[in-house]
């Protein structure tokens, strides 16, 4: 068991990217910038060992735009890395090249929020029929639009 | 002077509400007039009726059809979910259904009787549709638990049809969330107590 205090793992961020994140417990909290998102992925996972990639999903902010965050973990030093991004247009470059985990986290992301992720290579809907129009998960998705009739 | 008659006030129907409706509509009539066995042995039942004392024979005929149909409907094995727990508790030897001549079925094409047991998705809706096509006339269905009835505690969800009557005609209700095997077993009852009145043109 390898050990990695919280702290160290933020002053290392701090050293090596110049991120700043929030220290809660041992669970770090970083926003980063999205033309570095990947580069602070690749980080996390070789530099703090962060292998095990728990989940990603996305957050509608209305106007100020959307975030996608993931949380991943470092099983052997008990330590979870939450990385944030706020996106300026709906499109995020793909975790998928880092973890194999992002996949289908980002597929689903992809079909609930419509966000793009630059580099997925299976990039379609997951959950959803192949025909649904829009993503239910935004803000500004009515929920009883109409659909097809069934048959 | 010109008189105008003064235009009723209509509200224009809403296409979301009416769109599923016309069109259910629209497949029941289509159905019964697809229903070639039925309308066979109606023409029979007929011919037979017009003969002297031959009405004796096709009411005791279609009194024996129905008793017969009643007595075996075979539900298709069709569960979509918690709901299909209870279902099978009621298939299995507590509540034990068969006594009532119900034998779950692994096949739509021999089975009379779908129990919509569960949340239908959007997604689910064309399956569930085709399995219930599949299926031979006569056929019944029964509507089981809250979601399958209205949609349930999903009903604002994005993805829940908003009641399985929206894909296909429903025959007997059954609330409940999920409904006990007693209450499907007396929505079962019910339901031979339809059968029993089932009428020999097909029509309900």
């Amino acid at each position: 068991m390898t050990a990695l205090a919280a702290s160290d793992a933020a002053a290392r961020l701090r050293q090596e990217l110049n991120l700043d994140s929030t220290v809660d417990g041992q669970t770090l909290t970083a926003t980063v910038p999205t033309e570095r998102w990947q580069a602070a992925g690749s980080f996390v996972r070789d530099a703090l060992g962060c292998r095990f990639f728990n989940f990603l999903t996305a957050i509608d902010w209305k106007e100020q735009g959307l975030e996608v965050l993931c949380r991943v973990d470092n099983l052997d030093a008990r330590l979870a890395v939450m990385l944030r991004t706020r996106l300026g247009s709906a499109s995020c470059p793909t975790l998928t090249g880092v973890w194999r985990g992002a996949d289908w986290m980002e597929r689903e992301c992809y079909d609930m929020f419509g966000i793009t992720f630059e580099g997925h290579p299976d990039h379609r809907r997951i959950l959803l029929g192949d025909d649904w129009e829009g993503h239910p998960l935004r803000k500004d998705y009515a929920v009883d639009t109409p659909h097809t009739p069934y048959r | 002077m010109e008189v105008k008659p003064p235009v009723p006030e209509v509200p224009p129907p809403v296409w979301t509400e009416f769109k599923d409706l016309q069109e259910f509509e629209k497949y029941r009539q289509q159905r019964t007039d697809d229903d070639k066995t039925s309308n066979t042995l109606a023409s029979i039942a007929d011919a037979i009726h017009h003969m002297p004392g031959g009405w004796i024979v096709t009411t005791s005929t279609d009194k024996v059809f129905n008793w017969a149909r009643k007595s075996s409907i075979w539900p298709v094995t069709f569960g979509l979910a918690c709901c299909a727990i209870e279902m099978m508790a009621t298939f299995a030897s507590r509540f034990d259904v068969e006594r009532f001549g119900m034998v779950p079925w692994a096949s739509p094409r021999h089975s009379d009787l779908m129990i919509v047991s569960g949340t239908v998705t959007i997604k689910m809706a064309p399956m569930l549709k085709r399995i219930y096509d599949q299926m031979a006339d006569p056929k019944w269905v029964v509507s089981m638990g809250s979601c399958a009835n209205s949609g349930g505690p999903f009903r604002h969800g994005y993805h829940v049809v908003k009641g399985v009557d929206r894909v296909v005609p429903v025959d007997v209700y059954v609330p409940g969330c999920p409904p006990t095997p007693d209450s499907l077993m007396y929505g079962l009852l019910k339901l031979q107590e339809q059968v029993a009145e089932f009428q020999k043109t097909g029509t309900k």
